[in-house]
């Protein structure tokens, strides 16, 4: 008797050793192949970094995190199956997915899991439906249209603007904002342009611009799409001013289409190129480990991380059930939490208000025009 | 009307690309009843090739010319002796299918050894406007147009009036009679696939500074000169030449005048009326083996 009670003391107290040791594990599910190839890897890449450094220094709450990553091949439904095995691994937090589509059919399953999920999504519906466990690393379209269409109206003086959107959520969502908002400033859209993801010929789209000789050309387009089209703008010999969002002048973007990228403005609510000392200490650290200059989903991805690790510290328990709740309202400070770059309150809805940039490429670099302050 | 104008300079430079594709497709036929699904990931590939050259240091001409050789290696010769001679015998659907696997092997592969996502690639063709009656015409969709009309006159050239030329026409009417006499028709075969794999690395080498060179771009290409070549007539060069300018054209004045969402319908319905009216294709002739 007494030595089945020592075993079983024995046994109790390894579990509980074990239990206190044991890594946290988040699950990633991004678009690592496919259309949003370019999205997803960033994302991921930006993770692996920042666990790497949080690991480093001894982990959350003396714990270390790891993550799994799975493919989502940037296909909605890839998504949901990978986002369906990935929660009954019954990980401590989701991360992603990036694409507005994969975010709008996985987000029921999170939240029916009641598992935190922290994604790059920026369509405006997102944060719209009342889900408790959504959380952005990025604005969303409610937060940056209006200060687009503000910014075409006001300081490129547009009377006639042309908005060439991609036909998924996060194009439609984007063009219903700022058409709204165009109008409501009293700039008319005189093209109306739908483009498909993962078109390659833009010719015709860009005959239609041309016809419609608008002030100014809105452009909400993936990346690969917004590089081939600024390369058939230029080809077909178009001047009006171009304006985007993070997607039309991303470092990808700039990589891909060159020359052809010159020029074209865009609000970023996220950049590498920010004024802002510790993005600049990031942007070194990505690019000495991966070879190449991040664009703003890796950033997205890093934040994602350091989000975790400042909610975990927060709570000081490492509670999946807690962790949404604690997460709304939070401002996160850079100074107490350098992983998280820039000052950062996460609303109600888990959006977020953050300062933003306006960011015009010259010569194959972005550079930031403008500093947006953060809201409140 | 200066819209119509660009529309169709811009859909006959991509026509004239597809028109190089389908081109292959017909050789292939004509000459080895070989249909080959991996036609798109052909023309994807040989930029990739170049890329590698010139990632491992070589400048753009040598990576050209690497590229090219490369492409004839891999996609002429190593494609014919071993894929098609082997599955060949067990006719013309298993080797059909097996190009089918071939193209999801390369797409694969290309997303595996280099990535997933896109990457530039450097134009043969400056940038920059040319006046043509009064309208501004890309550099780089003349440019196409130039090389593309080139190497089908080229090749016209070659089977019309060449000695060459000749002996392929009858490898690919009758191979028994040109056997007999004298026709090393084996050889003649080997030579179709070499010419397809030159004009698929030359499509490559035009459509992917426009498209990027990305691992799935072979998809809509394969399916476009596939079109074209059945559109024109599946068993004449000049067909598939027409074919492929044909939907080239079709497809941008779609993506205008109809709208981009079915700009990919208006092709296949093209497709369906001219299987339905005309089987053998708008040039092609009923029961007719030509190159």
């Amino acid at each position: 008797m007494k030595t089945t009670l020592l075993a079983g003391a024995l046994l109790a107290f390894a579990t509980a050793t074990s239990v206190h040791a044991q890594a946290i594990k988040l699950a990633d599910v991004a678009e690592l192949s496919g259309g949003g190839a370019t999205v997803g890897t960033n994302w991921k890449n930006g993770i692996d970094l920042a666990i790497e450094e949080i690991n480093a220094k001894g982990g959350v709450l003396g714990r270390k995190l790891e993550v799994t990553h799975a493919d989502s091949q940037s296909n909605p439904g890839v998504a949901r199956a990978q986002v369906q095995k990935a929660l009954d691994a019954e990980p401590y937090v989701l991360l992603g997915p990036g694409y507005s589509g994969s975010v709008k059919v996985t987000a029921p399953l999170a939240a029916e899991a009641g598992i935190a999920q922290i994604m790059g999504g920026e369509a405006a519906e997102l944060t719209q439906a009342g889900n408790k466990f959504l959380f952005r690393t990025s604005f969303g379209q409610q937060s940056s249209m209006p200060k687009v269409a503000k910014y075409i109206h006001d300081e490129m003086k547009a009377k006639t603007v042309a908005v060439v959107w991609v036909n998924n959520d996060f194009g439609r969502g984007g063009r219903d904002m700022v058409t709204k908002e165009l109008e409501r400033l009293g700039s008319r859209v005189v093209a109306d342009l739908s483009t498909e993801a993962g078109q390659a010929d833009f010719a015709a789209d860009v005959g239609k611009i041309k016809a419609a000789n608008p002030d100014v050309v809105f452009v909400y387009l993936n990346e690969e799409e917004s590089a081939r089209i600024l390369k058939e703008i230029k080809r077909q010999g178009i001047t009006a001013p171009l304006m985007g969002e993070t997607t039309l002048i991303g470092q990808k973007v700039i990589e891909l289409a060159g020359d052809a990228a010159n020029g074209a403005r865009g609000h970023v609510g996220l950049t590498t190129d920010a004024p802002v000392e510790l993005i600049k200490a990031f942007r070194e650290k990505f690019s000495k480990k991966y070879n190449y200059v991040p664009d703003h989903n890796g950033l997205k991805g890093y934040l994602a991380v350091y989000m975790v690790k400042a909610t975990t510290e927060k709570m000081g328990k490492v509670d999946p059930k807690k962790f949404a709740d604690t997460l709304h309202g939070l401002t996160i400070k850079a100074s107490e939490e350098p992983g998280i770059l820039m000052d950062v309150t996460v609303s109600d809805t888990g959006d977020l208000d953050r300062q933003s940039f306006l960011v015009e490429v010259v010569e194959g670099k972005q550079v930031v025009k403008q500093v947006l302050p953060k809201l409140k | 009307m200066s819209g119509l104008f660009d529309l169709l300079v811009a859909g006959l430079a991509t026509g004239a690309i597809y028109a190089l594709v389908a081109v292959g497709f017909t050789l292939l036929w004509q000459t080895s009843q070989t249909i080959n699904f991996a036609q798109g990931e052909f023309v994807m590939l040989p930029a990739f090739l170049m890329l590698a050259a010139m990632h491992a240091g070589a400048p753009f001409w040598l990576a050209i010319v690497l590229g090219m050789l490369l492409s004839m290696i891999l996609l002429g010769l190593a494609f014919k002796m071993l894929l098609v001679d082997p599955m060949m015998r067990h006719g013309v659907l298993p080797l059909a299918i097996a190009t089918m696997a071939l193209a999801i092997g390369i797409k694969e592969a290309v997303k595996q050894f280099f990535s997933a996502e896109a990457s530039p690639f450097p134009s043969i063709v400056p940038t920059g406007d040319i006046s043509i009656l009064g309208h501004a015409v890309s550099l780089q969709s003349i440019g196409v147009l130039v090389v593309a009309i080139l190497a089908v006159l080229g090749l016209t050239t070659l089977l019309n009036r060449t000695s060459l030329g000749h002996q392929m026409q009858a490898a690919a009417q009758n191979p028994t009679v040109a056997r007999i006499i004298g026709v090393p028709v084996e050889r003649m075969i080997l030579l179709t696939f070499l010419i397809n794999a030159f004009l698929v690395a030359l499509a490559s080498l035009l459509i992917t500074p426009i498209y990027l060179a990305k691992f799935s771009s072979g998809e809509v290409l394969g399916q476009a000169a596939f079109i074209a070549a059945i559109v024109g007539g599946f068993n004449q060069v000049r067909g598939a030449i027409a074919g492929g300018l044909l939907i080239g054209v079709l497809d941008n004045l779609a993506a205008a005048y109809v709208s981009t969402q079915y700009r990919a319908a208006v092709p296949l319905i093209f497709l369906i009326a001219v299987i339905l009216f005309r089987p053998q294709g708008l040039l092609g002739r009923a029961e007719e083996r030509t190159v």
